[in-house]
């Protein structure tokens, strides 16, 4: 394990060896049963993807909780906002592309106006769906629900993460869009690793340039600073899971000590994370930034490991992209 | 329980105070739906006046009955009712859509009390109403949910999505009410897109049917009561836009404006000579 890595997130020892794989759905098909477990209230609400949005357990263990509701997203807005108005927790599951795509003006009125206590789960997000293609691969669920006033935006980077955050956001007297991906993804994280929501986690103190990455950038990101600390290039990285609201201290302190940043996502570059970091970057501390991130274009089918090199979405597109910011800084 | 002659009396002329604060308000906003509000006030007087259970009061009520208008456009209606139940200082109806009003130009749950959703963009306003009945369903409540939606509203697919989700679930606790009017926009729902046969796609839908004169309260009031075991009703609820200003009936052209001075002082002096007909004439539905 590299000696730079922050020791108080606990990261796993074994990340630049050969990480453990998990998907990052599992991690919310475990938390969610424990939030269960932990307030009665918690109620599970699903459109026809139990297994694949990972809610088979929670219906399980809580069939009186678990609401099928067919396939019908727009509705499952709805009917969650009448339920968290008389005191339950609705976390309402589809893909990203659906929910909260198909269902974001009952998102944006019956939910965030209302201030309604609903979990928004986005399953299957980003380009590492693969073979459904662009149809299916939702890449721009961070921008349009980040606009949502009321409403919080988190972007677990791998299982435990999304565990831990689909069990604290229950404890939350707010609405919250959380995504994850299908397909497994290394586990940097464990167990200790703390979570706060809206805090982001500098996971690598380096002093050249920052990487601020969210979701499975996160560890593109410490791979990318692996690879280049060789080259005498000392990247900080940063994981900036929750985007709204965003750690602005973090950013503007990053911005002041490092002199660049790019920034890392799994979304279209256009209203996703390195948009809400550029925001604070602009107005407060302003440097050269680069963004990694799908550029303004829909995505294909093919393997997710593909794709995300295909769109630079992996650890040498951010090397380029820091190489890039390096020039300007 | 027999309603008397005096109760419906009592409903009949709540219903006009409230077209008179509907119309007050209307003139005084400059802006919003004039029809639909006056249409339904014979609805919103029977149910909060007589079948909800409800307390102004005690607003976080577990038990309340819950009422949520999903065709929230015509909230005039909603808020005049609230401020007649006591909700909030009746003066207060003179701010609607006024900047720091409470009263917002569709409702903001959580801006005013009494309000149990926000609402505009159609369809919405019944999926919540189907969360709060299930969630009753779960928590064994014996609270009841009533919704409105207009009949142009009844385009919105998400409508059908919501009644086959009350059907599914039974929730016996739910009286939709459809305001029937006929009347959208773009003209007559017939023309812009057809819902008939409107009663018959309900039945299909697993919804026990009752057609109903809406400015009839004792026909009003038989229909709320009434009750089929394990099944959820809907109140098809035929009315007239404009109800009870002449000039304003079957007319288009008033969904969605307010009256000027002038009209709104000829609207007050014609309300002022309605007389309580005791439900004593049917209405021209039956």
């Amino acid at each position: 394990m590299s000696n730079s890595l922050n020791k108080k997130f606990h990261l796993a020892g074994n990340i630049f060896d050969s990480p453990d794989q998990v998907p990052a759905r599992n991690g919310y098909g475990e938390g969610v049963v424990q939030a269960g477990y932990a307030d009665e209230n918690v109620v599970v609400l699903c459109c026809d993807l139990t297994e694949s949005t990972r809610n088979a357990k929670f219906k399980e263990t809580f069939p009186e909780r678990f609401i099928e509701i067919g396939i019908a997203e727009q509705n499952m807005a709805g009917i969650a906002a009448g339920m968290a108005f008389s005191g339950k927790i609705p976390y309402i599951s589809s893909y990203a592309t659906f929910n909260p795509g198909r269902n974001w003006d009952q998102i944006r009125i019956s939910i965030c106006y209302s201030m309604a206590n609903v979990k928004i789960m986005g399953a299957h997000a980003g380009i590492s769906v693969g073979p459904d293609g662009a149809t299916h691969q939702a890449m721009e669920d961070i921008a349009i629900t980040r606009c949502l006033p009321n409403l919080k935006v988190i972007v677990p980077c791998d299982y435990w993460e999304t565990k831990k955050a689909a069990i604290a956001i229950a404890g939350i007297e707010s609405p919250v869009y959380m995504r994850f991906g299908r397909e497994k993804i290394p586990v940097i994280t464990t167990e200790k690793t703390p979570f706060q929501i809206g805090r982001a986690d500098t996971y690598r103190d380096g002093q050249d340039v920052t990487v601020i990455a969210c979701g499975s950038l996160v560890y593109e990101a410490l791979v990318a600073a692996e690879k280049l600390s060789g080259d005498g290039i000392d990247l900080r990285v940063i994981n900036c899971h929750t985007v709204k609201p965003i750690d602005e201290k973090s950013i503007i302190k990053a911005a002041k000590e490092t002199g660049a940043i790019v920034t890392a996502e799994e979304h279209q570059v256009h209203g996703g994370l390195g948009n809400a970091v550029a925001e604070v970057v602009a107005k407060n501390s302003p440097v050269p930034m680069e963004y990694v991130a799908m550029m303004d274009r829909f995505g294909e089918s093919g393997e997710p490991n593909e794709l995300m090199h295909k769109f630079g979405l992996d650890s040498k597109g951010i090397i380029k992209a820091v190489k890039k910011v390096l020039r300007r800084k | 329980m027999a309603v008397t002659d005096a109760q419906i009396e009592y409903l009949e002329d709540m219903a006009t105070h409230i077209r008179e604060d509907i119309i007050i308000m209307l003139e005084k906003a400059g802006s919003g739906h004039s029809a639909g509000s006056l249409g339904t006030a014979d609805i919103f007087s029977t149910l909060y006046f007589h079948v909800m259970k409800h307390d102004p009061k005690n607003l976080d009520w577990e038990e309340r009955d819950r009422f949520v208008l999903s065709n929230a456009h015509i909230c005039p209606v909603l808020y005049a009712t609230l401020a007649e139940a006591g909700y909030y200082p009746k003066k207060e109806i003179m701010t609607l859509r006024k900047l720091g009003s409470r009263l917002q130009g569709h409702p903001h749950k959580g801006a005013l009390p009494g309000l149990e959703a926000s609402g505009g963009p159609l369809a919405q306003g019944l999926s919540i109403a189907a969360g709060m009945a299930m969630a009753a369903k779960i928590d064994a409540r014996r609270s009841r949910v009533f919704c409105m939606v207009g009949d142009g509203e009844m385009n919105e697919g998400q409508v059908w999505e919501a009644l086959m989700f009350i059907s599914k679930n039974r929730l016996h606790n739910f009286t939709l009410i459809v305001d029937r009017n006929n009347i959208q926009i773009d003209g007559f729902t017939e023309d812009v897109m057809p819902l008939e046969p409107l009663h018959d796609k309900l039945t299909s839908f697993g919804f026990h049917v009752i057609e109903v004169d809406g400015h009839n309260i004792r026909r009003l009031i038989e229909a709320f009561e009434e009750t089929i075991f394990e099944k959820p009703k809907v109140l098809l609820a035929h009315t007239i836009p404009g109800k009870g200003v002449d000039f304003m009936e079957f007319k288009p052209e008033w969904h969605g404006k307010p009256p000027n001075k002038e009209e709104a002082d000829k609207a007050i002096s014609e309300l002022e000579q309605l007389r309580s007909l005791g439900g004593k004439i049917t209405g021209e539905h039956e």
